[in-house]
C-alpha cells in the first residue's frame, strides 16, 4: 500500500475492495474506545477488584476464609435485617405507590395535582437520602416538630423518638423515597391501561369489581411486581439515608461495609469488605435480573 | 352516589399522601429558623450557608464536582451515543448494557473495589476531591443514557447525517453542528438529573473523606443542627428548582410541531 502513497489524490488499489470492507466493520469501533476504557477502569476494574479480593487471601492467594465468614452471625443478622428493611419498606412502598398513582393518572394530564405529584415524586425519589434523614430527624428527633407537638398535646416523649435511629425509623424514612419512586416506575404501566379494554368489558357485562379483578389486575400484575423488585433493590443498595441515621453500630449490611471500611477489621478480618460487596453484587443482580424478565413480559401488553 | 363517595376519598386520600410528604419538609424549615435554646424565631442558620467558611467551601466543591460531572458526562457520552447510532449499531447492546450497569452494581461495592484505581489517580493527577467526577461520572450513566437516548431515538439521525456528509461535512462536524443541536433538549435534560444526583451524593465522598455537601451536613448536625437543616432544605429547594425546570423543558419538546 506504501507504494501507491507518493501519488497525489485517492489511488483505488487493487488491496482497496477488501480492505474497505473490513475497515467499516472495525474502523469506526475505534470510535468507542475512551467510552469502553473509562467504564473499564472505573466501573469495571471496582467490580472485578471486589469479586477477587472476596476471595484472596490477606497474604495473597485463594482462600474461601471471607465467603466463610459470611456465616457468622454478625453479617448474617445485618443480611437478615437488610433484606427485611428492603422487603417491608418495597411492598409499603409499592401499594401506597401504586395507590398514589392511580388517584393522579385518574386526574387529566395537565391538572395542577398531576404535575405537582409528578415533580415532588422525582426530587424525593432522585435526590440523595442525606437530606431526606434530616428532614425525619427534625420531625421526629430531638426538638422536632411532631415531637414537640405531640409532647404538648397528647404527652409524648419530648427528647424525641428513639426509634427513628432503629429499625422502624429506617422502614418509615425508606418509605419516604419509596412511594415517590413507585410513582415514577408505575405511572407508565397504569398509563398504558386502554379506556377501550374497560369499555370492551362493560359492553360485555362486566362489573367495576370484575373489570378490576379480571381484566385490570392481571395485565398490571408483571409490571407491579416488576416495580417491587426495582424497590427492593433500591432499598438494598441504598446507603446515604442509613448512614445518616444510624451514627453507630450496624444494623443493616451497608452500615456493617461502613465499619469494616472505617475501622478495617470486622470479625478479626481486614478487607472483610470484599465479601459484603460481593453479597450485595450477587442480591441486586439477581432481583435486577428478575425485574428484566418482568419487564418483558409487562411489555407484551402495556 | 357512588361517584361522590370516590371523589371525597379521593381527595381525602391525595390530602393524607400531602401531609405525609409535606411535614417533614415543614419540620426541616421549622427547625432551621429557630433557635435552639430560646426558640425564637432567627436567620442564623441560613445566613451561616453564606457566611460559615467550612459551609460555602462544601457547597463550592459540590457545585464544581456537579458542573466537572455534566463536562464528563457530555464529552465521553454523547459523541459515543450518537457514533453508535450512526456507525456502529450493533454495539448498540453492549453501550446501553454498560450505561444500565451501575443500577445493579451499588455506589457502596465501587467505593469498595476502587482503592488500587484512586491510588492512581492520585498519583496522576494529584489527590483532591474533584477526582471524584471520575466516580460520578458513572454513577449518573443510567439516568443521562435514557435522556439522551430518548432524544436520539425521535430523530432520523443517519438521513441527517448522510445529508450532511454530501455536503461535504466531516464527522466531528456532522455530530457537533447536525446531530447535538436537534438533541439538545436529552443532553440538557441528563445534565439536570446528573447536578441533582452529584450534589446529593453522599456514599462515594463520605467514604473517601471529602469534604462535599452532604459530608459536611452530617458532620456538623451534631454541633450546629439548625444550620445543617437549613442546608438540607436548600439543597433540596435546589435540586427541585432543576427537576422542575426539567419538566418545563420536557413541555417544550412535545408540544411544537406535534412529533
Amino acid at each position: 500500500m506504501s507504494e501507491t502513497a507518493p501519488l497525489a489524490g485517492p489511488a483505488p488499489a487493487p488491496a482497496a475492495p477488501p480492505r474497505t470492507g473490513r475497515s467499516f466493520g472495525i474502523g469506526p469501533s475505534v470510535g468507542l474506545l475512551p467510552f469502553l476504557a473509562f467504564v473499564g477502569i472505573f466501573l469495571i476494574v471496582p467490580t472485578v477488584t471486589v469479586c477477587i479480593g472476596a476471595f484472596q487471601a490477606d497474604e495473597g492467594g485463594f482462600t474461601l476464609e471471607k465467603i466463610r465468614l459470611l456465616g457468622e452471625e454478625t453479617p448474617l443478622k445485618a443480611l437478615r435485617q437488610s433484606l427485611v428493611l428492603s422487603f417491608t419498606s418495597a411492598v409499603v412502598g409499592a401499594v401506597l405507590g401504586a395507590l398514589l398513582a392511580y388517584l393522579v393518572v385518574t386526574a387529566p394530564p395537565t391538572s395542577i395535582v398531576r404535575r405537582t405529584v409528578t415533580a415532588v415524586c422525582g426530587v424525593l425519589a432522585q435526590f440523595g437520602g442525606v437530606t431526606l434523614a434530616f428532614a425525619w430527624m427534625a420531625t421526629l428527633g430531638f426538638g422536632g416538630l411532631l415531637t414537640d407537638l405531640l409532647a404538648t398535646y397528647v404527652g409524648g416523649d419530648p427528647n424525641g423518638s428513639s426509634w427513628l435511629y432503629e429499625m422502624p425509623g429506617l422502614v418509615l424514612v425508606y418509605t419516604y423515597f419509596q412511594i415517590p419512586l413507585m410513582v415514577i416506575v408505575f405511572l407508565p404501566a397504569l398509563e398504558g391501561l386502554r379506556p377501550q379494554w374497560r369499555e370492551a368489558a362493560v359492553n360485555l357485562g362486566a362489573t367495576t369489581w370484575q373489570y378490576w379483578t379480571q381484566v385490570a389486575f392481571p395485565l398490571l400484575r408483571p409490571a407491579f411486581l416488576g416495580s417491587a423488585l426495582l424497590l427492593f433493590a433500591n432499598a438494598f443498595a441504598a446507603y446515604a439515608t442509613a448512614a445518616a441515621l444510624v451514627s453507630q453500630g450496624a444494623p443493616i449490611t451497608p452500615l456493617l461495609i461502613r465499619n469494616s471500611l472505617t475501622s478495617e477489621i470486622v470479625l478479626g478480618q481486614a478487607n472483610f469488605a470484599y465479601a459484603l460487596a460481593l453479597e450485595m453484587i450477587v442480591v441486586v443482580a439477581l432481583v435486577m435480573g428478575l425485574y428484566a424478565w418482568l419487564l418483558k413480559r409487562t411489555s407484551r401488553w402495556l | 352516589m357512588g361517584a361522590v363517595v370516590w371523589r371525597v376519598s379521593r381527595w381525602l386520600l391525595l390530602l393524607a399522601f400531602a401531609a405525609f410528604f409535606l411535614v417533614p419538609l415543614v419540620a426541616l424549615l421549622n427547625f432551621s429558623t429557630r433557635d435552639t435554646r430560646t426558640g425564637e424565631r432567627t436567620g442564623a442558620a441560613w445566613q451561616a450557608l453564606v457566611e460559615d467558611p467550612t459551609m460555602t467551601e462544601a457547597i463550592t466543591t459540590s457545585l464544581l464536582l456537579a458542573g466537572l460531572t455534566v463536562v464528563g458526562m457530555v464529552v465521553l457520552l454523547v459523541p459515543t451515543m450518537i457514533w453508535v447510532k450512526l456507525r456502529v449499531p450493533r454495539a448498540t447492546r453492549l453501550i446501553e448494557f454498560l450505561c444500565l450497569l451501575p443500577l445493579t452494581i451499588p455506589a457502596l461495592v465501587i467505593v469498595v473495589g476502587m482503592d488500587n484505581v484512586y491510588a492512581w489517580v492520585d498519583y496522576l493527577i494529584g489527590d483532591s476531591a474533584l477526582t471524584l467526577t471520575f466516580v460520578y461520572v458513572v454513577l449518573v450513566l443510567p439516568y443521562s443514557y435514557r435522556a439522551i437516548d430518548s432524544a436520539l431515538g425521535s430523530l432520523d439521525a443517519t438521513t441527517l447525517s448522510e445529508a450532511a456528509r454530501s455536503l461535504g461535512a466531516g464527522w466531528f462536524t456532522v455530530i457537533t453542528r447536525v446531530i447535538l443541536p436537534n438533541i439538545w433538549p436529552g443532553v440538557l435534560g441528563g445534565a439536570f438529573i446528573a447536578i441533582a444526583l452529584v450534589l446529593g451524593e453522599y456514599t462515594v465522598s463520605s467514604l473517601t473523606n471529602y469534604e462535599t455537601l452532604p459530608v459536611v451536613i452530617v458532620a456538623i448536625s451534631k454541633a450546629n443542627a439548625p444550620e445543617s437543616m437549613a442546608a438540607a432544605l436548600a439543597s433540596l429547594l435546589f435540586a427541585a428548582l432543576l427537576l422542575m425546570m426539567l419538566s418545563f423543558l420536557d413541555r417544550r419538546r412535545r408540544h411544537p410541531g406535534g412529533k
